[in-house]
This record gives structure tokens, sequence and C-alpha cells, in this order.
């Protein structure tokens, strides 16, 4: 048998990995190595420039602001997410009234799941043209057509959404939460499906409130997960490229009314693209690397506790 | 609800025999605390939000059916007559187009990444060699890092593959395939790396004892063993690479006038909503969505419990 191992291996193992380091591996590394040049991205000459484009990126207050935009995405998407999948997740798996031995969600559970999870298949493309409609300003956008409709807003000065500058990246938020939440809800169902019965059964006989149930049991058996979900969301947080180059006003990958949604991501688009500073893109796909890698470390060491068995 | 098994699929503890109603009007009292108040409170926040998904994506379909005039008017206006012919409309302007190429992408990578991945995932898991850790750990760092740090030089890589062949490239088919595949690959292999090693032995070993080959004992005992587990991740890659606009944005641009436009369907839908905004012709533009949300729709309605379970067990390994 040995003697027919190697070969099998090499061929099965060569063009998955000759592809992978080709079109992945090297280019991950060819971008550090651009990152301390000049280099334009059309031309064939580059010179070395060593940190320069650091400290120029530091120096950059468009490239600041978008840092701080991406940083206001990782505080509010993942704590807004997280506590509404929580929320409806509790609801829909044991937050229901007893009929039948305490433990089950509330009528129509099934339907809730199917509906709030379909964001999630929807391309992105769909989301910005359907959020672009939404967010129209004048009142034949959904949003201002409801509010003129409730008598929230005056319909001759409707609110201008996406062009308004303190609205603008409130607005992306908004599209991350509304689609982000039902795949969180449909993984932490998953995980409460796992949580023993008879847990809930023994703390229903002595007694325990709905809320303490939540806060006693179900969170800190789904501590895991909700960790789990927190790096992603934190991941998705430093991208929002493709919401805010569509959505937001502005001549090259959007960026809003004067950079007030900007996001590392279009500025990186934006310099490579359309400024052709290859290098320089190249150092703000380093950071935006850099800033990740710490992210998860961080997020994976601060939320660490004891492993429950159940 | 009161059946004994609601559709998620959880079983509901049945009733023990014995007097069903003594203990129940108490027992139910004491977990129905907060009362009605707590109760109407989260039962009215699912159904608004589930009001918030679903009244969008209704206005979006009913909307393609009004004229300009009445979508730039108000939001509830209601469509004057009910003709299709935004539909045609928008069908012409390049949905069909779009529709195939990303048809065309999607086979190719999905089919390739499920092979690919499988391949490499098996035999880093069953396989002792020297090597074997390094090439695992390579390929599970790379699910860690974003895309965005390899973006600039993957342009560039992409477009001296051209050189070499006109088949590969900006703008083609395969090329786009090939980037789709090796930026799937880590997650897959991840994935199935642990799936495989979770398979018992016994079979695969009494396959080779009767003489099967490495690669017939893989093709034909392990992948219908690993059917689940494929499944899942081929759906996670599905909707991945369905979705997918960083990619082809930077990597499927008509490079030269005569180019052939080979957008997929999410940055010719972006088009086309760009082109909207001139154009004036936005019942064209709902119509292109609907059309766009349709197919989707449907595969996720008939499969939404293995999309569900796919894409969440995916997330939990």
């Amino acid at each position: 048998m040995r003697h027919r191992k190697y070969p099998f291996i090499v061929g099965f193992l060569i063009i998955p990995v000759v592809l992978y380091v080709v079109l992945v591996i090297w280019p991950y590394l060819q971008t550090f190595g651009y990152s301390l040049t000049d280099w334009s991205g059309v031309s064939q000459t580059m010179h070395f420039v060593g940190l320069q484009n650091y400290t120029k990126l530091f120096g950059d207050s468009v490239f600041l602001a978008a840092l701080e935009h991406n940083m206001l995405l990782l505080i509010v998407l993942p704590i807004a997410t997280i506590l509404l999948a929580l929320f409806f997740a509790f609801m829909l798996n044991v937050g229901g009234r007893g009929g039948t031995g305490g433990v089950q969600g509330v009528r129509g559970a099934a339907f809730y799941k199917v509906v709030f999870f379909f964001p999630q298949v929807l391309s992105v493309a769909i989301l910005s043209v359907l959020f672009q409609a939404v967010y129209r300003t004048d009142d034949g956008g959904l949003l201002n057509g409801v509010l003129v409709k409730l008598g929230l807003e005056d319909a001759n000065h409707p609110l201008q959404w996406l062009s308004d500058p303190n609205l603008t990246l409130w607005c992306i938020v908004g599209v991350l939460i509304w689609s982000g939440v039902g795949f969180y809800l449909v993984l932490f169902s998953a995980a409460m499906q796992n949580i023993p019965k008879d847990i809930y059964e023994a703390a229903l006989l002595d007694g325990a409130k709905r809320t303490q149930t939540f806060l006693k049991i179900t969170l800190p058996l789904l501590w895991e997960t909700v960790q789990t979900a927190w790096v992603y969301l934190a991941i998705a947080a430093m991208d929002a490229f493709a919401l805010v180059s569509t959505m937001t006003p502005g001549a090259y990958y959007g960026g809003g009314p004067n950079n007030h949604s900007e996001v590392m991501a279009t500025y990186l688009m934006r310099n490579f693209i359309t400024f052709g500073k290859a290098g320089y893109a190249c150092a703000m796909g380093v950071v935006i690397f850099f800033i990740t890698m710490i992210l998860s470390v961080v997020s994976l060491r601060l939320t660490r506790r004891e492993r429950i068995e159940f | 609800m009161t059946t004994k098994t609601d559709e998620t699929g959880t079983k509901v503890p049945a009733q023990r025999g014995g007097a069903p109603g003594a203990g129940r009007g108490a027992k139910e009292a004491r977990f129905a605390d907060g009362g009605g108040v707590l109760n109407a409170f989260s039962h009215g926040f699912l159904a608004l939000w589930a009001l918030m998904i679903i009244a969008p994506l209704v206005w979006i379909v009913i909307s393609s059916f009004k004229t300009n005039a009445q979508i730039g008017g108000s939001a509830w206006s209601w469509p004057a007559h009910w003709s299709f012919e935004a539909f045609a409309h928008a069908w012409d302007r390049g949905i069909a187009n779009y529709f195939l190429n990303t048809l065309i992408v999607l086979v190719g990578s999905v089919t390739l990444t499920m092979l690919l991945g499988a391949m490499a995932a098996y035999v880093l898991a069953r396989y002792e060699f020297p090597g074997n850790r390094i090439i695992y750990y390579f390929f599970v760092a790379g699910a860690m890092f974003p895309v965005y740090l390899a973006l600039v030089p993957l342009f560039f890589m992409v477009k001296n593959l051209g050189d070499i062949s006109p088949l590969l490239g900006l703008n083609s088919y395969l090329g786009l395939i090939l980037v789709y595949v090796a930026y799937s690959l880590p997650f897959t292999v991840f994935f199935l790396y642990s799936f495989f090693r979770s398979l018992p032995t016994a079979v695969h070993e009494a396959a080779m004892i009767d003489g099967c080959s490495h690669t017939r004992a893989f093709f034909q005992v392990m992948v219908p063993m690993a059917k689940s587990g494929l499944i899942s991740v081929g759906i996670f890659n599905v909707l991945g690479q369905w979705n997918q606009y960083l990619l082809p944005v930077t990597l499927m641009q008509q490079q030269h006038g005569g180019d052939p436009d080979r957008s997929m369907l999410t940055q010719g839908l972006l088009n086309l909503a760009q082109q909207t905004g001139y154009a004036s012709d936005f019942p064209a533009l709902f119509a292109g969505m609907t059309i766009a949300m349709l197919p989707v729709l449907v595969v996720y309605l008939s499969f939404q419990r293995q999309v569900q379970a796919g894409l969440t067990s995916a997330t939990l390994k």
C-alpha cells in the first residue's frame, strides 16, 4: 500500500495548492512589499520609499476619518446585531408560554425564522438598490413616505438620508443590521437547540422567571457562539465596501458628502483604481489586515470564559 | 402551536399521563411572568421586524408595475395598469446577459471549489506525510486575511495570466472562476478537514483491503459518506460567491471598447441602477431587481432548512 501513497498525495494536492499559492498567498506577500514603494500600478518603475506610505497614511485626514468610521461600525454593529438576534432567538425557541411542558417558542416561530433569514440570501447588489429606493430623498422613498404618512416629518422638507452628512453612515449601519440579524438569529437558534430541555424544565419548576432563565441559563451556555458571532461581525465591520461604494454619494466608490461615510476599503479602492497610487493602497491593505488580526485576537481573549460542558 | 413537534424540528415534550389539567394552570401562570405587557411587546416587536423585512420587498415588486412618474411622485401610489412591460425592458437591457454570466461562473467555480477543496481536505485529514501540518495551516491562515490585503497584486497577477493565455486574465470567465476557487478554498478545506477526520475509518480500510485504489476509495467510498458535510459547504460557497461584489468589480471590467460585457449580476444590477439615474427608467430597474430576487427566493423557500443548517453548521465549526 505504501509505495503508491505518495503519488496519490501529490496528485490530489498539487492543483489546489498551486492555485492557492499563486492567487492568494503570493499576492498577500507582495502587498507587504509593494506597500514600501511609490508604485503607481500602471508604470513599470517603482522606488523603495521605506515606511513613507505609512507615515503619510496616518497624517491623511480622509484615511483617519475612514478609520474612525470603521471603528464606529465595529462598536455599533456587533452589539446591536447580537442583542437583537439573541432576543429574537430566545423568543422563538424558549420564550413561548408553556402549554405542553413549558419550553417552546412563541407562535409562528418557524415563519419568523424563514422571514428574518431571507435578507441573508439576497445579494449585496439587491440590498444596495433596494435601500437606495427606500432612502430616496423625496417622498417617493419608502422611508420618507412612511414618515410623512405617520406625520413624523414635514412633506416639504423630507429627510435627506444618504445625502445628509450626519445620517449617511447610520443609513449604512441600518442596512447591515437589517440584513445581518436573521443569520445570527438562526445561528443562536441552532446553538439553543443543543441545550438540553430538562435544564429549562428544572428552572421552570424552581420558579425561574423568563428573564432569569435567559440570563442564568441561555446566555452562559451560548457564550461560545456569541464569541464566534462577535468575530464575524467585527470582520464585517472592517469591510462595508459594497454598500458604502454603491449607496452613498461620491464620484468614485462613494464615500458620502465630504467623506462622511468613507470607510477604509472605499478609500483603498479609490487610491488604487482612480488615483493610481498602488503602493499607497497596499499600505492601507496592510493596515486593514493588522487591525483585523488584532481585533480577532483581542476579542477572543477578552471574552474568554470557562467552558461549560453540557 | 399545540403540535408535539413544530416545524423547526424541536421536540416538544409530550404531556405525561395523569391529570393533564391539574398543575397546568399554576405552572402557566408562573411562567407567563411580566404578563400581558411583556408578551404583547415581544410579539409586537417580532411582528414589526417581520414587517420591516417583507414591506420593502413587496414594495419593490409592486413598483415594477408603476410608471416613472408614479415612482417619482409618492411611495404610496398604486400601479394604474398591471403590465409586464418593465420586465421585458429590464430583460433586454442586460439582466438576461448578467444572469447567464453569473450562472457560467458559479457552475464552474462551485464545482471546482468543492472538488479541489474536498481532495485537499481529505489528503490532509487522512494521510501522514511530511509537510502536512504546514500546508493545512497555510490554508487555514488564508481564511483570516481580508481580501483587501491581496487586491492590488491580485489584479496584476490575473492581468499577467491573461498575457499567458487569452482564456484567463481580466474580464474572462475562467480567470474569475479560478480566483473564486482560490479564495473559497481556505474555508472549504478547514471545514471538510474536520469533517473527514470525524468519519469512521473502517469502511475505507475495508475498501483498501479489497484492492481499491486510493483515488477510487476517495470518490466511491469517502465522498458519499461525507455527503452532508459537502452539501453544507456547497450551500455556503454558492451563497458566498453569488454575493461576491468586490472581486468581480475589480477583475470583470471591460478592458477596452470591443470587450464583451461579462458583468456578474451584482455588478450589472448596480450599473443598471447608475444608468437609471440618467435614463429615468425606474420601473425597469425595479423589475430587474424582482427578476434577480425571484430565483433566490424560490430556491431559499424550497431548501430553507438545509440553507439555514448548512450556514450555521459551517459557521459553528
